[in-house]
């Protein structure tokens, strides 16, 4: 499988990345060389391994349901750039 | 609906748990809080934060499994599901995207006496989004729009039906008996208007004997049974219309749009279905043994299908009356509550049917919102029995009950009610009606039995119909 700039493109979109001419450039020659280098793992035998869920082996850290306390809301919106109404202020969505 | 079209239908169906606190942050989930205030650095994505698995999730989805006939995985994972929008604060929501906790289940339901079974493919856990508010009347014309995270992180169990529906009515019937189900094991308060459950429905048409599924539209924003159904009668009339003309149905996500009547496209971009997954580092698996697994089978409750064949073998209720009192647990409570202190079991089942059904659809309520409990319609019930009231006045009775919230024994005082079974007092006013209506009285004397209907009528009018109907019938016998 070879990156070409249009997938580079599609996947700076899905990032919400504003990539330069260049940038693109460099990216898919950077990117294909990532998968070739993990190409190499196509060379392993992996039939009967389990895919990986998690690198540790660990299972079921869980917590009790019981409420604890909440942030206090001028914390909350301390680092909100805007703020209406107790709320986050958001720009145009669509 | 053209003859020629077969219809698909396939349900998402979005149920809130009611644990106390989020799936990963001891935040409460309480609804309705001011905007923001159940919030914190774990739900609202902040650097450096890990999210902490709650356990009671966990037993809510395998109970849920459980009642609706699933394989428990032994072996399940979380995985981040990647986009950008404003309520998702982390830009990921944590979900179960190829080993979900639930699978292969299915659900029987009935339509118009014929019973059916409907597929579900898998249940799986996650985290819901904040709430937006959008500056404008619709959110293409909002200049920005508010977000409250508070929701942000309350559990969510997602159920995905097979395509097994073919009708707008068998989808609105599956919707209902999940509904009922969560409700009975008691995982979900699942108040539709409150978004605590929620519907999309994949739906697609194709020419009847055809094998291949044609061309399917989601449609969004469906937050009640009524809209479930209109959405999707509308949306099978217009693929329908749409091939009939020569074209082609586009593969997209509609809206619904209630006050109109329609669903319109989102026209959402293709790259916004791309959403990446891969298996959520911060979480760790989850074994679930067949310990687990047993000990939350011990604590599913009577579900609505088992109920059903109780009230019919053991009370001799129809099938009809068991099927209403059942699709609602607190409807079927209700029923059992008024069953400790009352024997007549089709008495109760017509008033709760009848009277009781009416009054909390005309007024917008919820049974568990019900201004009468199971002992004030018992007593009511009871006075009807002695012969204290009638069963006309009962109903009057009832709907005075249901408007104040006054017992029954009050209201038959304060408005002077009683049935009047004294023959003294009947014999008088009797007398008086047989005096002022010579015609009917010359009838029935001729021989027409119908006649004394109409003298029936007139005592019950002369007392405002508190007159014991079978004393008035008798002493007008006599007098005749
Ligand atoms: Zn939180």
């Amino acid at each position: 499988m070879r990156i070409t700039k249009k997938d580079v493109e599609h996947v700076a979109l899905l990032s919400r990345l504003d990539l330069t001419e260049e940038e693109k450039e460099a990216y898919t020659k950077q990117l294909n060389s990532i998968i070739d280098y993990m190409n190499k793992i196509n060379e392993l035998d992996t039939e009967g391994v389990e895919p990986t869920a998690h690198v540790l082996p660990i299972y079921n850290v869980m917590r009790e349901d019981e409420v604890g306390e909440s942030l206090d809301r001028e914390k909350v919106l301390e680092n909100a750039p805007e703020k209406e109404n107790g709320q986050f202020k958001v720009p145009r969505i669509v | 609906m053209n003859q020629k079209y077969e219809t698909v239908i396939g349900l998402e169906v979005h149920s809130e748990l009611k644990t106390n606190s989020k799936i990963f942050c001891d935040c409460t989930t309480e609804f309705g809080g001011e905007p923001n205030t159940h919030t914190c650095p774990v739900c609202l994505g902040l650097p450096g934060v890990l999210p902490v698995l709650n356990k009671k999730v966990v037993d809510y989805a395998i109970k849920a499994g459980l009642a609706l006939n699933c394989e428990i995985a032994s072996f399940c994972k979380f995985d981040r599901k990647n986009y950008f929008y404003p309520d998702l604060p982390k830009a990921y929501q944590i979900s179960q995207y190829d080993l979900p906790i639930c699978k292969n289940g299915k659900l029987e339901i009935e339509v118009d006496g014929k019973k059916k079974t409907i597929g579900i493919t898998r249940i799986h856990m996650e985290e819901d989004a904040g709430k937006l508010i959008h500056q404008g009347d619709k959110i293409a014309e909002a200049e920005s729009s508010l977000v409250d995270y508070n929701r942000a992180g309350v559990p969510l169990i997602e159920i995905v039906s097979e395509p097994d529906m073919r009708s707008p009515e068998e989808a609105r019937a599956y919707m209902e008996m999940l509904k009922a189900i969560l409700q009975y094991i008691d995982v979900s308060d699942c108040k539709m208007q409150e978004g605590s459950l929620r519907c999309d429905a994949n739906v697609s048409v194709r020419p009847i004997g055809t094998k291949e599924f044609g061309t399917k539209t989601e449609i969004k924003n469906l937050n009640s049974f009524k809209a479930l159904q209109k959405a999707l009668e509308y949306e099978i009339e217009r693929q329908i219309e749409v091939l009939e003309d020569g074209g082609k149905i586009v593969q997209e996500t509609r809206s619904w749009d209630e006050s109109k009547g329609i669903t319109v496209s989102l026209r959402t971009k293709e790259e916004a279905h791309d959403y990446r997954y891969f298996p959520e580092p911060d979480l760790v698996p989850l074994k679930i043994d067949e310990e687990w697994i047993e000990k939350i089978r011990k604590t599913l409750p009577e579900l609505p299908n088992e109920r059903k064949k109780r009230l019919v073998e053991e009370f001799g209720l129809p099938e009809y009356d068991a099927g209403v009192i059942t699709s609602s647990k607190a409807l079927a409570d209700f029923f059992d509550k008024c069953l400790e202190g009352y024997d007549k079991p089709k008495i109760v089942s017509n008033w709760i049917m009848g009277e009781l059904s009416r009054l909390l659809n005309a007024n917008d309520l919820e049974v568990e919102d019900c201004p009468i409990e199971p002992q004030d319609l018992v007593e009511l019930l009871k006075l009807m029995d002695k012969g204290t009231i009638s069963g006309k006045i009962a109903k009057e009775v009832f709907e005075e009950m249901f408007a104040t919230g006054k017992k029954a024994g009050r209201v038959v005082k304060e408005k002077g009610l009683e049935q009047i079974s004294d023959a003294s007092e009947l014999e008088s006013i009797i007398e008086q009606v047989i005096a002022e209506n010579p015609k009917p009285v010359e009838d029935y004397r001729n021989g027409k039995e119908k006649a004394l209907g109409a003298l029936v009528g007139q005592v019950m009018k002369a007392t405002r119909g508190k007159a014991n109907p079978q004393l008035v019938n008798k002493i007008l016998k006599e007098k005749l």
